[in-house]
Order: structure tokens, then C-alpha cells, then sequence
């Protein structure tokens, strides 16, 4: 692999690895408040660039209008999961709370191949233009937008999980939900806005997304896993290192298959993300066992 | 907290089917518990047990559900699968997102073996499920260090890498359509060659295997499962070894899906990746919690509801297939945790207590039903919505 190869291949990690920094906050914002994994993390992404795209496409609205009406519809539909789903099942047990979520995901997944259709879509880039030469590596300008946009989400995140009253109320949450509850924190309504964040986040990463990749129903199946794998290298605590652990899993991904040796091709993509995902659960399988045992 | 706590210090028996109420109509010369003829009595349950066995027996023939066979004989091979998932999932506590990659193993290993180095069925049957058992075992240990979510999360990836050797699979032995001619199953010179002959082989390898579930169930093993299932710290303090089990029951549940999995691929014409897929295993999951996880003879009940549903009515509707599993899956869990067989079960269990008394709750549920209602939807709704709206 020549090193134009290898910048190519980095540099599309580094847009991958974005992408799933995104679900992965999703998935790390929700845990942290309400200890439930969300199996329907990337079901949002999906909504995001399927609502873009008819936006877009279909009603012909201007591009910025198009990405902020689809975000937040995807809030809101986060938002009515929230509530008619998990709200109703609270008390459920860690099995029944994962089926919901799966049931969820599936459930909107299905009305999403009936609105849509089962054919991939894709929306016009941000803004147009020859790809930039780079070290012999092509990059497209929507590139640049999927990991400009991340690396601001990420930062608006932090802020405001640290300066503002609500992001503080967050944070009290997931640190000792009682004590939250003593200082006059409601926890239902904490979770509803962690639901909210979820959705905004994937949604941002759908919208940006859809112009490079096109979106299909069942893009939020790959998506959430890899989310996962980024939410689970950060502990479902630490948002900055879901972001690294992200963008790292981008990279070797795309490295890994780039390489591809022997009978190892592209096929295997997804194994390359499922062995990283059990590795990590391994390593980490002690200090997840004492934790769940303290919550 | 302390409700918490609460309810860990009290054993509660409502996960526990083998623990029966006293019913306290019993012994009243009235009781509905069973059928009285003269001075002969007989238990309901023995008259539905008996009626079941008989629409089983019939099913098959032309004359009366014989068209529906293909239907009938997948439910069998689900059922097989389900019961070791309600022995892992109900009775261990235990989730598994990746069942249908076991069933994907015995379904591959016993009809590649078969047709392609001409093995004779029945060994290459339970060389997979040797084989399976052994996967299961390796992985088994590393893997239920994890718990929970987490647990379910390795499950499922472990699921979707063996979905993605099976395509491999395909693509690299050049059965682009998946494996075709797999020979049947047979004893002797009787060839299991028609869906009615395979509807009793299927068949009667649920019921064995549904005997056996139901002794493990009720065995000092089965006890020792639903300790680990109400508190691990509390059984390993009384000297059970709850990884060892766990493995153990993972490891069954496993070789039953790999037979099942070897069944099915002797049944069917051919086999291709796509009955193995992350789909795939949470419809075994779908069914599981609609027998009730719980329940060793609900995984009859669940079997039957889905695969009748997707392989007779759903299929006019493919693409709303999807929409109905997410929506009956979320229903069933919120409101009835514990599956529709068990729910019903217990509601006939609550009519035989109370069945004289019927007319009087009747009335003051009547009573209480709009209030019920009301706190109900206003659950759904902010606090701060409709404090306002009340006086």
C-alpha cells in the first residue's frame, strides 16, 4: 500500500469515524441517564438523511430549512419513542427494555421501507465543487462538511453539558440518579431530553451523511453497532473519548480493508467492527460486571 | 431503594410456572376444575392435553390441515429452538440476540456434510450439534463474564459475524442460491421423503425435547437456573456455580438449535444464508416472548402465533411484516412482561379462584375502570400538562 493509498484510506476512516462518534453520543447520552441501551440509535441517523432527502427532493425547500426541519422531526419522533415506549415499560426488566428498543427499531424501520421504498437514496452535497487534492488523496468537500460538523457537535455537546443548567441536571442524573432527585432534578424529564439529544445527534449525522452515502432503510442496523462499539470504548460516560474511540474504529476499518489479503475482502467489513466490539466488551468485561453490580 | 430492596428480600414466585397457587375452589362441590360425569371426574388439563394431542395427530392428513404441513413442520423446528431460548432467556435470566447463528451452523454443517461427502444424515446430525455444543463451550465462558446489555450486545455480534461466513460461504463454494439437494433423513429403507412422514419425524423430536426441558426444568438444575435468574451473588452463595451453569444451559440451547437447524435442512429443498440473519434471530426471540419466557409448553404457543402469522398472513403483506413484529414485540413487553401464554395462563388460574365471585368484581372493576383509565393515558402524558388542566 503506497502512502497516497494509506492517506486515501485515512481519510475516509476519519469521515466514517465521525459518523459513528455521532450515534456513538447518542448511545453514550441516553445510558448515562437512564441505563437503557437504545437498539434504535441508528434508526435515528436513518430518519435524518430519509427526512433530508424528501425535503429536499420532494417539497423542494432550501437546503438549511431542509436539514433543521428533518432534526427535528427526528427529535420529536425520539422524543414519542421516549414517551409511548420506554416511558410505559420504566419499570421493565434489562431483557424486556431491550426488546422494546429492538421492537422499536424494527417497527420504524419497516415504515420507513414503506415510505421510502427499499432502493437507496442520496441528497446533493453541501456545496459543490472538484474534490481536493490532498496528498494524492482525493477528498470530497462533503468529507470535510461530515468531519467539520462532527468535531462542532461535539464541542456545542460539551458545552453545554458543562455550562448550562440543563446539561448540568444531565450529568447529576447519570451520576447518582437519588441524590438528582433530592436537589428537585426530574429524571423523567431528563431522560426525555437525553432522547432528544440522542435524536439530534443521529439526525445531524444522517444529514450530513446522505450525500456521500446513500441512505436505504436498513442503514441504521451497521450504523448502530458501530455506534456502539465507539459508546462502549468510551465506558457509556466519557462523550470525548466515544468521539476518539469513533473516529479510531473509522480508521482501522477502512485500513483493514484496504489491506485486504488473501481471501479477506470487503465482505468482512462488518466482521473487522463485530471482533473490535468483543474485544473491547472482553477487556473491558471486568469492569462492566462491578459496575453493573453497583447500579 | 427500599421498594427495591423489598422486593429482593421477599421471593416472589411470579416467574415460577412449577409453583401452582392452591386453588381454593378445589375441593367445593362446585369446581371448574374439572369435568364431572356421573361419579367419573376428570381434569380439564388432561381433557385439553388430550385434545391437543389428537389435533396434532389429525393435523397432518389431507383431509383435515394436510396443505398447511410446511406450515406445521416449521413450527415444530422453531419450537425446538424456542425451548432451549426460554431455558436460557426465562428461566437463566440470560439473553441471547444471536440464536439463529446456532441454527445456522447445524443447518450448514449437517447438509454440507451430507451432500457434499455423502455422510449419512443422522451422524452428520449430531456432528453438527457435537460441533455446535463445542462453539458454544469456547465461547461460552469469555462471553458470560459479560451481563445485561452487554451480554446481549456479543450475542448479537457473534450472531452477525456467523451470518457473514455463511454468505462467504455461499459465495466461495459456489452455491450462489444457497446449498440445494441435501438428502433426507431416513431409517432403514423408510425414507423421510414427504412433508407428512417429516411431520411426525419433526415433531416427535419436540415433544422428546420438550419432555427433557420440562425435567431439567423441574430437576435440582432448573432450581439452581432460577436462583442464578433472581440473584447471582445470592446463588453463589449457596454454593452453586453460576458461570458453570450458565455455559451449561448456553451450551443446550445451542445443540437444540443446531438440531433443529439440522431439520430444517433436511427439509427444505435448499438452504441459503438468509433464515439465519439478525431478522431471524429476533423473530425466535418475538416468539419466545410471546409464548412467555418462562414457560417451557409456551414455546408451542409462540412458535405457533408467529410462524402462522409470517408464513400465512403476513406474507400477503411482506413489507408490513417488519411493522407488525417491531409493534406486537413493544406491546407485548409493556403490557405483558411476561408473555401473552403465561398472562393467559394466569388469568384462567385467576378464573378458577374467583369464577363465583365473578359478578361482584365484575362490578366494582366497573366502577374503578374510568379512574383505572384515566391514571393510565395520564401516564403518557408531562406531569405539568395536566396538573393544570385539573380544578
Amino acid at each position: 500500500m503506497s502512502a497516497e493509498h494509506f492517506f486515501q484510506y485515512l481519510v475516509t476512516g476519519l469521515y466514517q469515524g465521525s459518523i459513528y462518534a455521532l450515534v456513538g453520543l447518542g448511545f453514550t447520552m441516553i445510558y448515562a441517564v437512564t441505563q437503557i441501551i437504545n437498539f434504535a440509535q441508528g434508526e435515528f441517523v436513518m430518519l435524518g438523511g430519509m427526512l433530508s432527502f424528501t425535503l429536499i427532493n420532494s417539497a423542494k425547500l432550501p437546503m438549511p430549512l431542509a436539514i433543521i426541519l428533518s432534526v427535528i422531526a427526528t427529535a420529536i419522533i425520539g422524543g414519542i419513542m421516549y414517551l409511548l415506549a420506554i416511558r410505559t415499560a420504566k419499570k421493565a426488566s434489562i431483557v424486556s427494555l431491550i426488546i422494546v428498543t429492538i421492537g422499536v427499531s424494527i417497527f420504524i424501520r419497516g415504515i420507513a421501507s414503506e415510505i421510502w421504498g427499499i432502493e437507496p437514496v442520496h441528497t446533493p452535497a453541501f456545496s459543490s465543487g472538484a474534490p481536493i487534492l490532498f496528498w494524492g488523496a482525493h477528498i470530497q468537500r462533503q468529507e470535510l462538511w461530515i468531519i467539520g460538523t462532527t468535531v462542532v457537535a461535539t464541542i456545542l455537546l460539551h458545552l453545554f453539558l458543562r455550562y448550562t443548567m440543563i446539561g448540568k441536571a444531565l450529568k447529576a442524573c447519570s451520576v447518582n440518579p437519588e441524590a438528582a432527585g433530592l436537589v428537585g432534578i426530574n429524571a423523567k424529564s431528563m431522560a426525555l431530553i437525553a432522547f432528544f439529544i440522542a435524536a439530534i445527534l443521529g439526525s445531524i449525522g444522517g444529514v450530513v451523511l446522505a450525500p456521500v452515502l446513500p441512505i436505504s432503510y436498513e442503514t441504521g442496523v451497521g450504523l448502530a453497532l458501530r455506534g456502539f462499539i465507539a459508546a462502549s470504548i468510551g465506558g457509556f460516560q466519557s462523550p470525548i473519548i466515544t468521539v476518539v474511540g469513533g473516529v479510531l474504529l473509522g480508521i482501522v476499518e477502512s485500513i483493514a480493508i484496504g489491506v485486504s489479503w488473501g481471501p479477506f475482502s470487503s465482505a468482512y467489513k462488518d466482521v473487522i467492527a463485530l471482533l473490535v466490539l468483543l474485544a473491547i466488551l472482553l477487556i473491558r468485561s471486568g469492569k462492566l460486571a462491578s459496575e453493573e453490580r453497583a447500579s | 431503594m427500599l421498594g427495591k430492596l423489598k422486593n429482593k428480600l421477599v421471593p416472589s414466585n411470579k416467574h415460577d410456572p412449577s409453583v401452582e397457587k392452591p386453588t381454593a375452589q378445589r375441593h367445593s362441590p362446585i369446581s371448574i376444575t374439572q369435568l364431572k360425569i356421573g361419579k367419573i371426574s376428570i381434569r380439564w388439563t388432561y381433557i385439553a392435553v388430550a385434545m391437543l394431542l389428537t389435533f396434532f395427530i389429525l393435523a397432518p392428513f389431507s383431509w383435515f390441515l394436510g396443505k398447511y404441513n410446511f406450515v406445521m413442520i416449521s413450527m415444530g423446528i422453531n419450537t425446538i429452538v424456542i425451548v432451549g431460548l426460554c431455558l436460557l432467556m426465562g428461566y437463566t435470566g440470560q439473553v441471547s440476540l444471536g440464536q439463529a447463528a446456532y441454527f445456522g451452523i447445524g443447518a450448514y454443517f449437517s447438509g454440507y456434510l451430507s451432500k457434499s461427502y455423502d455422510v449419512n444424515p443422522w451422524l452428520a446430525m449430531l456432528i453438527a450439534a457435537i460441533a455446535t455444543g463445542a462453539f458454544a463451550y469456547i465461547i461460552g465462558y469469555p462471553i458470560f463474564k459479560l451481563r445485561g446489555n452487554y451480554l446481549a450486545m456479543a450475542t448479537l455480534a457473534i450472531g452477525l459475524i456467523m451470518v457473514t461466513f455463511f454468505k462467504q460461504w455461499d459465495v466461495y463454494t459456489d452455491h450462489a442460491e444457497g446449498l440445494s439437494g441435501i438428502p433426507f433423513l431416513s431409517i432403514g429403507g423408510f425414507a423421510f421423503n414427504t412433508p407428512f412422514r417429516r411431520y411426525f419425524l419433526v415433531w416427535a423430536f419436540c415433544l422428546f425435547i420438550l419432555l427433557i426441558s420440562q425435567n431439567i426444568v423441574r430437576s435440582r438444575t432448573g432450581r439452581a437456573l432460577r436462583a442464578i435468574h433472581g440473584n447471582e451473588a445470592a446463588a453463589e452463595s449457596i454454593g452453586i456455580n453460576v458461570t458453570q451453569f450458565k455455559v451449561k444451559v448456553f451450551v443446550l440451547s445451542a445443540v437444540y438449535a443446531s438440531l433443529a437447524g439440522s431439520l430444517f435442512a433436511h427439509h427444505m429443498p435448499s438452504i441459503g444464508p438468509q433464515p439465519f440473519d439478525f431478522l431471524a434471530s429476533v423473530k425466535l426471540v418475538v416468539m419466545a416472548v410471546i409464548g412467555g419466557l418462562a414457560s417451557i409448553w409456551g414455546a408451542i404457543f409462540g412458535a405457533g402465533t408467529i410462524t402462522i402469522l409470517s408464513e400465512d398472513l403476513l406474507v400477503r403483506l411482506t413489507q408490513l411484516a417488519p411493522v407488525a413484529y417491531g409493534l406486537i414485540l413493544v406491546i407485548v413487553m409493556i403490557f405483558m412482561p411476561q408473555g401473552v401464554f403465561v398472562a393467559l395462563k394466569s388469568s384462567a388460574k385467576w378464573l378458577q379462584v374467583n369464577w363465583i365471585n365473578l359478578p361482584a368484581i365484575m362490578n366494582r372493576k366497573r366502577k374503578e375502570f374510568p379512574s383505572q383509565m384515566k391514571n393510565r393515558m395520564i401516564r403518557l402524558v408531562p406531569a405539568r400538562l395536566w396538573r393544570k388542566s385539573e380544578p
